[in-house]
């Protein structure tokens, strides 16, 4: 009982294969124009691959050969993977009931019966009262409450979600986050996302889509404690270092040493990656201070707040400092600084 | 939308010239028809036996193609804008030639198709069935001219719409047949009803195609258009208060067509 899946689409340099559990959320994440959208166009039957297959407990979606020739491929509306995009697209002519009505209506329901289902929907995502408004006259939050009512409605065997709080203003989104991490308890969902929340909160797992494939996948701690790509580690908040691990540490691809702690006993010379987090990088306009092994100098290419810090990002690293330090220091993007990490901070892990 | 603090226009004084002659040149003939109205004899002339049975065919046939081109018309254009087939964009430059085609010619490509030595004629003759010259005839030359206002103003609100409800429609488990009914249908009612509305004031319109293809018979095929122009012959007077019929028929249907669409709010998602 699972959901299995491979495709590609030659045109968008997409190939990705994934597997699903029959109660499992996962989490995909990614750069713009990754792939998240075209995984989810694929699967909802929207898009048509060039080659792959798709089942879903037994039930193929898709068997797309190599070859030019026939397949299997099957409507969308028979696949039962309801969408819900980052607008709600609530049908303008039905009231909220008649559009959470419009799943188990399809599906051969009365129209009494049908919106016996509504209601309960309605009622699962607090919305009853709702009912008899147009979709016109709902805030961005409701309506989206109402599209997760109607999504559900249909039953689906897996809910496709395409980042379901990207429209929604900062009071909305969490509220939304919290029904959803109710809702998706126990059933089967794939969660597009920019938000590194909606991972934490929503899914068991993470999949990180890098230029139309898989770039890293994983529980989601374990992904987020330990990034293996570079969008992981950004999306955790933590800075990312590849290179060949050394007896005290890992060097760069472009020569740069850093020496850290190393976990799960790496050998010498194989690949490996050092994590380490913004906090703990010092900004130096000198070489002279600090631990000589740690020292990196780099280009400031951009300053920018964070928090109550200031975000200084320079060949591909971050420090946070003081807005104070900052200012004391004249940083401006462009000038040369020395990155100093203390050597504790550095996680440093095989690839 | 009170005039008194507008927004900046962009528009030079010199166009709102040139635009009140573009206005003129319509309304000033039909001023000056008004100016020709007799109105002593207004009523007579147009309850006149003549006059109604013209009117009465007009309506009929009208009503009729409009349903026609709805039929007809509302498949083509969901084909055009949303199917990809080769040869699409050729069939919708040759769907829309009616627009632009003389009527007449429109006639005599009828008259070739289902005229006694036609296309289809000649087989639908063995069957029993004549067109030409019937009223028949009438309502497919003017379903020939009006079905492009149809399928533009359908294809154009189909274009706006989008898809995107549709493909949420798909995977929430509806049927195409139940999508075409319960969201793509209600989506674009306001530019059917448009496309519906139009159509039926060029079928009104008619004169070319029908003169040709159905002739001039009283009750028959003699529309309202062919009994002015007949009338213009003989009695002015009678011309000119059918024409102000006409001109009132084809208000009132511009009007309903103008009319401020409901509060469908289509693309503008809150």
């Amino acid at each position: 009982m699972s959901f299995r899946f491979s495709a590609t689409v030659q045109s968008r340099g997409f190939e990705v294969s994934l597997a699903l559990g029959p109660a499992e959320t996962v989490a995909v994440l990614g750069a713009n124009g990754a792939g998240k959208s075209t995984l989810l166009a694929v699967i909802a039957g929207l898009l048509r691959p060039d080659s792959g297959q798709a089942d879903v407990d037994g039930k193929v979606l898709f068997d797309l050969g190599e070859a030019a020739a026939g397949g299997i491929w099957t409507a969308p509306h028979r696949r039962g993977t309801a969408l819900l995009a980052q607008e709600p697209l609530l049908f303008p002519h039905l009231s909220a009931l008649d559009n959470v009505a419009f799943g188990p209506r399809s599906a051969g329901l009365s129209r009494p019966a049908s919106r016996e289902a509504a209601r309960h929907w309605l009622r699962e995502v607090d919305a009853e009262s709702l009912a008899s408004r147009r979709p016109a006259r709902l805030s961005g939050g409701q309506a989206q409450r109402i599209a997760i009512a109607r999504s559900l409605a249909a039953n689906p065997e897996i809910l496709l979600l395409d980042e379901p709080m990207a429209a929604l203003d900062v009071h909305a989104a969490p509220l939304l986050r919290r029904l959803l991490k109710r809702v998706l308890a126990g059933r089967r969902a794939i969660i597009v996302t920019h938000d590194v929340l909606d991972a934490l909160m929503l899914a068991d797992r993470i999949i990180v889509l890098d230029n139309g494939g898989i770039a890293e996948e994983g529980p989601t701690k374990e992904v987020l404690r330990k990034p293996r790509s570079p969008f992981a580690a950004r999306l955790a908040g933590l800075n990312l270092l590849t290179g060949t691990l050394s007896g005290d540490g890992i060097t760069s691809g472009d020569g740069l040493h850093l020496a850290g702690h190393l976990e799960d006993g790496g050998q010498a010379g194989d690949d490996g990656i050092a994590v380490f987090p913004p906090s703990a990088v010092s900004v130096f306009p000198t070489a002279a201070h600090g631990s000589p092994r740690n020292t990196l100098p780099v280009t400031i290419t951009d300053l920018e707040p964070h928090g109550d810090q200031v975000r200084v990002r320079a060949g591909g690293l971050s420090a946070d400092i003081t807005p104070a330090a900052s200012a004391d220091l004249g940083l401006a993007p462009g000038m040369t600084v020395y990155f100093v990490i203390k050597a504790t901070a550095v996680s440093i892990y095989p690839a | 939308m009170s005039s008194a603090n507008r927004g900046y226009a962009g528009v030079p004084a010199w166009i709102y010239v040139v635009a009140a002659l573009g206005g003129l040149l319509v309304l000033l003939p039909l001023g000056a028809m008004l100016a020709r109205v007799n109105w002593g004899r207004f009523i007579p002339l147009i309850t006149s036996e003549s006059s109604l049975t013209a009117l009465w065919l007009s309506l009929r046939t009208s009503a009729a193609s409009t349903i026609l081109c709805v039929v007809l018309g509302v498949p083509l254009a969901l084909v055009l804008a949303r199917g990809s087939f080769p040869g699409q964009r050729v069939l919708r430059s040759l769907v829309l030639l009616p627009l632009v085609l003389p009527p007449v010619v429109g006639g005599i490509a009828l008259l070739y198709t289902f005229g006694r030595q036609g296309l289809l004629g000649r087989s639908l003759e063995f069957a029993g069935i004549q067109i030409a010259f019937s009223t028949t005839a009438v309502v497919l030359a003017q379903t020939f001219v009006a079905l492009p206002f149809l399928v533009v103003s359908l294809e154009g609100a189909l274009r706006t719409a989008g898809n995107r409800y549709e493909a949420v429609a798909a995977t929430l488990g509806a049927r195409p047949t139940t999508v075409l009914r319960r969201v793509t249908v209600p989506l674009v009612l306001p530019g059917l009803a448009s496309g519906a509305v139009l159509s039926f004031a060029r079928s009104l319109g008619e004169f070319g195609a029908t003169l040709t293809f159905a002739g001039s018979l009283q009750g028959v095929t003699r529309t309202l258009p062919l009994e002015i122009y007949l009338q213009r012959e003989t009695d002015a007077d009678a011309a000119v208060a059918l024409s102000l019929v006409l001109v009132l028929v084809a208000v009132i249907v511009v009007g309903l067509s103008r009319r401020p669409s409901r509060s469908t709010n289509l693309g503008a998602a809150p």
